[in-house]
């Protein structure tokens, strides 16, 4: 390959679902080792690997959409992208599943500034599918949903309304649980799927007891007036059976 | 059966449910069955402090490899966890299958220091075992412990079933096939008397139910067996050859950031450097180097198995093993993987050579350089047999800003025996010379100095000592930081003396302080060792309720002739030996490392019919610490060279 750098798009599901985002970034670095991949490192007395990572994803959350940018060391020249997902998949603990590998030309704008939008599929536990889509049906139609957060120590009342780009039921999962989806802006400030449920069921003490389980299916650019992701799961991907840490 | 889908909802409300998962590289998903033994292995702290413990993975490994034995792991839950399993009536459980810890057939704890024991006990109660061992039945599961805390097994002694005392590689093997046919036997009443006193005849392991205690007034008068079969005193076991134990050979790698989060390899066992106030280095004797040759594979396969980019070459004194140079140089040169690879040296000696070595490894990256004085005066070091001189000291801290160093940390003790005011403000003399040597080299120098109160531990020359009061030590940090207050580049942080009052207790506790450990539980006192949890209030009530002097247990000194409450128990070092040390300390009187140097018959070595095991005959550059003595012409050393001639023949070598 002739980049500086390569693209992954990796699955995140199971129990290591509660690895936090600096979890996943150690695991990362140790999984590009074993695999034996040339990362270059920053400079000084304590070298990093250059590691740039997507949106954080909050502790407890699945995704099928994690993306990470890998800046590669002049000796990986003859890297073959296309064995990247069998090689790190392997290297990676189960529940980690690379999906994808692009190569980068280094022209491309951050993750973090880029993706303006996410999609995600909520599966709420209490909740009657006809209580989810009046609480949906009431989030849709109101002008305004105030929602009191705090960022940094700092409280704010916001509203949160413009950042639900899309929001709707989508039927049941087999175990009953009411499953929500729902796409959320990144910018100027991201609305997480958490906020989303206090703003939607306001009476609620706390909504971690509706939470059953959220993913992240996709991270959205926009190109030309039109949204598509980064990098698409490649045709040939094929995830390994989970183990016991599924 | 696994807890797990009852126990995830619960992870959502807890801070870092990381530690709960296990899911990491190198652990084992056991098949448990009928025939095989299964061991808890519980580190009685969170899992950031447990999971990187040597001993227990070692444990782990051994015990799986056999075919009547699975084991699996455990560590302390947080509080916010603990208080969400006692709402849901959910148990302690393994993190490997999230099994619940009733279920196993011995719970064994880690007590690697003794402000876990309230813990010990929290764990015991949330797996839903009765506390005090009286009080089990045939179904209970065994509840065993080991770990250097263990040498002074009383203070737990009502609570837990069986002690290990010494290294666990070999007798975890007897233990399991103890307790195979106490299983296979159907666990009948009155069963669980018999496997207990079974085990107390393995060789290392102590029964407390076999032994009875007496006492003369408030005065321990002895522990003595109950039955014919059951010996006066418990000896140590101690592996001969680190060579045939190369575990872990699949160290655990977590998900979640942990202490000593790197490939760890260990290079010697025991020390002879004979520090008298370190219990570790009296009870581990003697030295057993691992052959170079395999720390090299060791640490080879555990970088490319595991992905890490850092190893910690762990010993009691890492710079001293005979190896040391070439191994961190191939290691930083060339260690098989890409990008760069550090090596961490835990327990650095103070000398220039120490720096040389740190220099080396600062090539793949710079991390912090920290020596240990332990005591502000040559007189008072003389006194702990720590025989640093102050050129050694200053030798090693130019050496160090030489090698672009800017900061350092030293590490102190108060509170020592025959310690005065000259001695306590020489630590700030030092730390206020270390930043002077610094000044032509950078505007950046700094030292951070950490003064811990010293807590006297049993089977030292120290366990005599009546450990200094509350007062006293705080008065002793608080001359060092009047003296320290205008020492430019000058840090200061210490132990908070209050924790040490309570470890002191515990550490040379005889039976009757297990009931303020339960009380202090009980109370609500688990993670002793967090200071945001500590609170002495609860061990001096604890203490009062049950008519116990804190001043006769701590600040009392011992005398020659008193029955000490683990004297029924033996590290190898002869009680005399001990005495003899003792005295020299207290006329500052400094020995030799006896790796390098004639016998001072401790007793170990003989008594174990081994010997030190050393990869060269004299010490390596640098010599021995600032005793004076020149060893480099060498002496008659009862030392075994690498690499070994063939067993059973050892051959002692010596050097004229």
């Amino acid at each position: 390959m002739s980049g500086v750098g390569v693209r992954l798009r990796y699955a995140k599901a199971g129990k290591v679902r509660w690895t936090s985002h600096r979890d996943a970034a150690r695991i990362w670095e140790r999984a590009l080792r074993r695999a034996g991949v040339a990362v270059a490192y920053t400079e000084g007395f304590s070298p990093r690997p250059r590691l740039h990572f997507g949106l954080a994803l909050p502790t407890g959350y699945e995704s099928e959409a994690e993306l990470l940018d890998v800046d590669l060391a002049a000796s990986a020249e003859t890297l073959d992208v296309d064995l990247l997902p069998g090689r790190l998949s392997a290297a990676l603990p189960v529940g980690f599943e690379v999906t994808a590998a692009a190569a980068l030309t280094g022209a491309e704008p951050s993750l973090q500034q880029d993706v303006t939008c996410c999609s995600w599929r909520i599966e709420l536990r209490g909740v009657t599918i006809g209580q989810a889509e009046a609480a949906v049906a009431n989030a849709l139609a109101a002008p305004t949903l105030a929602l009191a957060r705090t960022r940094k120590g700092h409280a704010s009342v916001d509203d949160v309304r413009p950042a639900i780009l899309a929001l709707s039921v989508g039927g049941t999962t087999p175990d009953g649980q009411v499953v929500v989806l729902a796409d959320l802006v990144t910018h100027p400030r991201a609305l997480r799927p958490s906020e989303l449920l206090a703003a939607c069921f306001p009476d609620e003490a706390d909504p971690l007891d509706l939470t059953h389980r959220v993913l992240r299916t996709h991270q959205w650019i926009e190109r030309d007036g039109a949204r598509r992701e980064p990098l698409p799961v490649s045709a040939t991907s094929q995830p390994h059976a989970l183990g016991a840490c599924a | 059966m696994t807890l797990w889908p009852r126990l995830e909802p619960l992870l959502a409300k807890v801070q870092k449910p990381a530690r709960y998962i296990g899911c990491e590289d190198g652990s084992i998903v056991p098949s448990h069955g009928p025939g095989r033994v299964a061991w808890l292995l519980v580190y009685p702290d969170t899992y950031e402090i447990g999971l990187p413990n040597q001993g227990l993975q070692i444990l782990y490994e051994i015990l799986n490899e056999r075919d009547d034995a699975v084991a699996e792991r455990s560590y302390a839950p947080w509080t916010d966890l603990d208080a969400e399993l006692r709402r849901h009536g959910l148990p302690l459980f393994s993190v490997d299958t999230h099994r619940p810890a009733g279920e196993f057939d011995i719970i064994a704890f880690n007590l690697s220091a003794e402000l876990v024991y309230t813990n010990v006990l929290n764990c015991i109660d949330l797996a839903g075992v009765p506390v005090r061992n009286e009080a089990r039945g045939p179904h209970h599961p065994l509840i065993g412990a080991g770990g250097h805390a263990a040498f002074n097994p009383e203070p737990l002694a009502e609570y837990v079933d069986f002690f290990v005392i010494g290294e666990g590689e070999e007798v975890v093997a007897e233990i399991t096939e103890v307790v195979r046919s106490w299983t296979a036997s159907g666990r009948t009443a009155g069963s669980r008397h018999r496997v207990l006193r079974a085990l107390a005849a393995v060789e290392g392991v102590y029964v407390p139910a076999m032994y009875e205690v007496s006492y003369d007034g408030p005065a321990l008068a002895g522990v003595t067996p109950r039955y014919p079969e059951i010996p006066a005193q418990v000896v140590k076991r101690t592996v001969a050859d680190l060579a045939d134990w190369p575990y872990p050979k699949q160290q655990l790698v977590p998900l979640t950031e942990v202490v000593h989060d790197r490939l760890a390899v260990e290079v010697f066992r025991g020390c002879t450097r004979g520090c008298r106030f370190c219990q570790a280095g009296m009870i581990t004797r003697p030295v057993r180097e691992r052959p170079a040759e395999q720390v090299r594979t060791m640490i080879q396969e555990g970088l490319r198995r595991t992905g890490y980019d850092e190893v910690s070459l762990t010993s009691l004194s890492t710079a001293d093993f005979s190896g040391i140079e070439r191994v961190v140089a191939e290691t930083v040169e060339d260690s098989g993987m890409c990008g760069p690879t550090s090596v961490s040296l835990p327990s650095l000696r103070v000398d220039a050579f120490t720096v040389g070595i740190a220099a080396q490894v600062a090539k793949a990256r710079r991390t912090g350089l920290t020596f240990a004085p332990e005591a502000g005066s040559w007189r008072l070091r003389s006194v702990i047999n720590k025989l640093i001189t102050e050129e050694d000291l200053y030798g090693a801290v130019e050496a160090a800003y030489s090698e672009g160093w800017t900061r350092m940390k030293l590490y102190f003790l108060t509170g020592l025996p025959t310690e005065t005011d000259e001695d306590t403000l020489g630590i700030a003399e030092l730390a206020r010379r270390c930043v002077e040597l610094g000044r032509p080299h950078t505007h950046r120098a700094s030292v951070t100095v950490s003064i811990g109160g010293f807590v006297p531990k049993a089977h030292t020359p120290f366990q005599w000592f009546g450990q200094n009061t509350l007062g006293e030590l705080r008065r002793k940090i608080q001359l060092v930081r009047d003296a320290s207050h205008k020492a430019r580049g000058v840090q200061l942080k210490w132990h908070d003396p209050a924790a040490s009052l309570a470890e002191g207790l515990a550490s040379r506790g005889d039976r009757r302080l297990g009931r303020v450990i339960e009380r202090v539980w009980r109370s609500g006192g688990t993670f002793q060792e967090w200071s945001e949890l500590f609170d002495l209030r609860r061990w001096e009530e604890a203490m009062a309720a049950e008519g116990l002097s804190i001043d006769w247990y701590v600040f009392r000194h011992r005398s020659e002739d008193e029955v000490l409450p683990w004297d029924h128990i033996s590290a190898g070092l002869h009680k005399d030996f001990l005495w003899q040390d003792w005295r020299d300390a207290l006329s500052e009187h400094g020995v030799e490392d006896c790796r390098w140097t004639p016998c001072y018959d401790c007793g170990v070595c003989t008594g174990y019919g081994l010997e030190h095991v050393v990869a060269s005959p004299v010490p390596p550059a640098g010599g021995s610490q600032g005793t004076g003595q020149d060893l480099s012409r060498g002496h008659v050393v009862p030392v075994r060279l690498e690499p070994r001639p063939a067993r059973p023949a050892p051959v002692a070598v010596g050097v004229a």
